[in-house]
């Protein structure tokens, strides 16, 4: 009996060293130079939190555990180290579903024993198996928008009414397994499956621009779900993880909705955020004007300031290791360079710092919008590779166009601007760049790697 | 544990978890999602508690998919996050990842960057 006691003593405390890991973990990894040994401290807690449940007390089925854990394990690890950058956001989604599908196989293993718990405890084990299966299901739906398995938004008449009705009917199985009126198996399954049926319903209307905000959402869901299940069992490492990551998880989503100037009720409820659908706007008079690359390696090599706005585009090109090698070069000349980045570039806020950072773009030199806008004024050259709507003028002066009101990079401001584009026509939203119309706005057309090689070849030749 | 103070433990987690990244800038976003979402794969934990609980077959069976799910959580989000957060660098520290940039040259960049880290502090 000794060793029993001396195991449970040890397991808390593990746990509570591991609580302690996470927070200071999430708290080093909200600075970019404390960010990288945030997420080692949380490492080592997770691998302490799993190695002492070994020894928790009655368990059995190790075999089955340790085959489980291994392959989760070898097919996350490959995954994860093998994906694309690019790919990252729907990553997220893929790990964040399994997380909520664990967290309602935990409420279902419990329910399904049955009668072990008290009233509190199978409520707790309901909601948090609910909101888990939404979590998963919602998820996925999530990754194969993201991956581009699924490319439509299914929408229909009554589908808010349809909604309530599957969550209605998830909410009425649980309520009867709670309160042990009818705590039949059959009954669990119903609950389980009504959650997994309202995630998808949730999820399939909305729009691909919206995922990131949706997928934050999930993962303070699954967080709560986590947390949820950590009361069912008595686990305070889950309960106190769970909830940090459900509160921080909701103001982050509260903050990406808002950097995308979107509400969260506006993402969820109106079926909006497919690009595509609105292309109105003033007609733009005026013509584009072309440039040959070397007359801009020449402009750049020469500039005092040069300010890159890169876009998705560029990062779908692979250039950004070309505009970096550019960027070292011009630094070399004595040139000031600097990246400004809207807060929606890339597939989520935040996105395209992560691109940039992978081709060795050191963080110091990114701006953000607030932080860049007055510079663009004192910049020579404006150079503007894969991205579109986030430097229209429009949002700013054209109160019919589609993206008014939006806030945007004031590229038009500098003293020459140059886009790097595929052709002429209109970009990805179909909305008309009255930025490349204006005096001071000149257009290099070509592959956005191709472009930025033969701007790399200017500038050494010069 | 008793049920009032597991409530003290959820409010109380629930304010950390906020102030904790109360301030994030933007250029963290993608990566602190990712961050917390590897930090609730502790489900890995009490996944691990329900299938050592589990004995008919359909238990087991939930148990295991349950537990292969929140491994996947917990390595997957690991692996993508430090990935993530290994590539974000100062000036600096530019010659190490730097790319494309010859050792020769790195001397020169240290400098260069140290000058620059202190200008981007004072702007924030």
């Amino acid at each position: 009996m000794d060793g029993y006691f001396s195991a449970a003593a040890l397991i808390q405390a593990s746990y509570l060293l591991t609580a302690f890991l996470f927070i200071m973990g999430l708290k080093r990894m909200s600075s970019p130079v404390t960010a990288r040994s945030g997420i080692l401290w949380a490492g080592a807690g997770m691998l302490l939190a799993t190695l002492a449940t070994f020894f928790y007390p009655g368990i059995s089925n190790f075999p089955l555990i340790i085959i489980a854990v291994l392959i989760g394990s070898v097919i996350a690890w490959v995954s994860g180290r093998r994906v694309a950058m690019t790919d990252i956001p729907q990553m997220i989604a893929l790990y964040n579903g399994m997380g909520g599908g664990a967290a309602a196989a935990i409420a279902a293993v419990e329910l399904y024993r049955g009668e072990q718990h008290s009233t509190a405890g199978t409520t707790l084990a309901v909601v948090g198996g609910i909101i888990g299966a939404v979590s998963f299901s919602g998820s996925l739906i999530a990754f194969a928008k993201l991956q581009g398995l699924i490319r439509k938004s299914l929408r229909f008449g009554g589908q808010q009414l349809l909604n309530l009705l599957v969550l209605a009917a998830a909410l009425l199985l649980g309520g009867l397994v709670a309160s042990g009126v009818m705590a039949t198996p059959a009954a669990v399954t119903g609950l389980f499956a009504a959650a997994l049926l309202l995630g998808l319903s949730m999820t399939l209307p909305i729009g691909g621009a919206d995922m990131p905000v949706v997928i934050s959402l999930y993962n303070a869901l699954t967080g709560l779900a986590v947390a949820f299940e950590g009361f069912v069992l008595d686990n305070a490492a889950m309960i106190i993880a769970g909830t940090v990551v459900g509160s921080a998880g909701t103001l982050l989503t509260q903050l990406m909705a808002r950097a995308m100037n979107r509400s969260l009720g506006n993402v969820l409820f109106s079926g909006f955020g497919d690009t595509g659908t609105a292309a109105a706007g003033t007609a733009i008079a005026g013509s584009m004007k072309p440039i040959e690359a070397a007359d801009v390696g020449v402009m750049m090599a020469f500039a005092q300031k040069v300010i890159i706005v890169p876009g998705y585009g560029m990062a779908v090109a692979q250039a950004q290791h070309k505009v970096w090698e550019l960027c070292q070069l011009l630094i070399d000349r004595g040139v000031s360079v600097r990246f400004a980045i809207h807060p929606v570039a890339g597939r989520m806020p935040g996105h395209m710092n992560v691109l940039l950072a992978e081709a060795g773009v050191p963080y110091d030199l990114i701006a953000d919008l607030d932080e860049i806008n007055a510079e663009f004024e004192t910049a020579d050259v404006a150079l503007i590779i894969g991205a579109n709507d986030v430097v229209n003028p429009a949002a700013r002066n054209d109160k019919s166009s589609p993206i008014y009101g939006m806030p945007i990079l004031n590229a038009d401001k500098a003293k020459n601007v140059i886009v790097i584009k595929r052709g002429q026509g209109a970009g990805f939203s179909g909305i008309e760049n009255a930025l490349f119309y204006l005096d001071n706005t000149r257009m290099l057309y070509g592959d956005g790697q191709a472009a930025v090689s033969a701007l790399i070849a200017a500038v050494k030749s010069v | 544990m008793n049920g009032i103070v597991a409530l003290y433990i959820f409010m109380l987690a629930a304010f950390t978890g906020y102030e904790v990244i109360a301030k994030v800038p933007v250029i963290l976003h993608t990566p602190l999602m990712s961050g917390s979402n590897f930090v609730h794969g502790i489900v890995l934990v009490g996944a691990m508690v329900a299938l050592g609980n589990a004995t008919t077959p359909l238990e087991k069976s939930i148990g295991f998919i349950g537990v292969l799910l929140a491994a996947g959580n917990a390595v997957g989000g690991y692996a993508v996050t430090e990935r993530m957060l290994e590539m974000f660098k100062s000036s600096g520290a530019r010659g190490k990842g730097g790319g494309s940039k010859g050792g020769g040259d790195k001397d020169g960049g240290d400098k260069d960057g140290g000058a620059k880290d202190g200008g981007a502090k004072g702007t924030h």
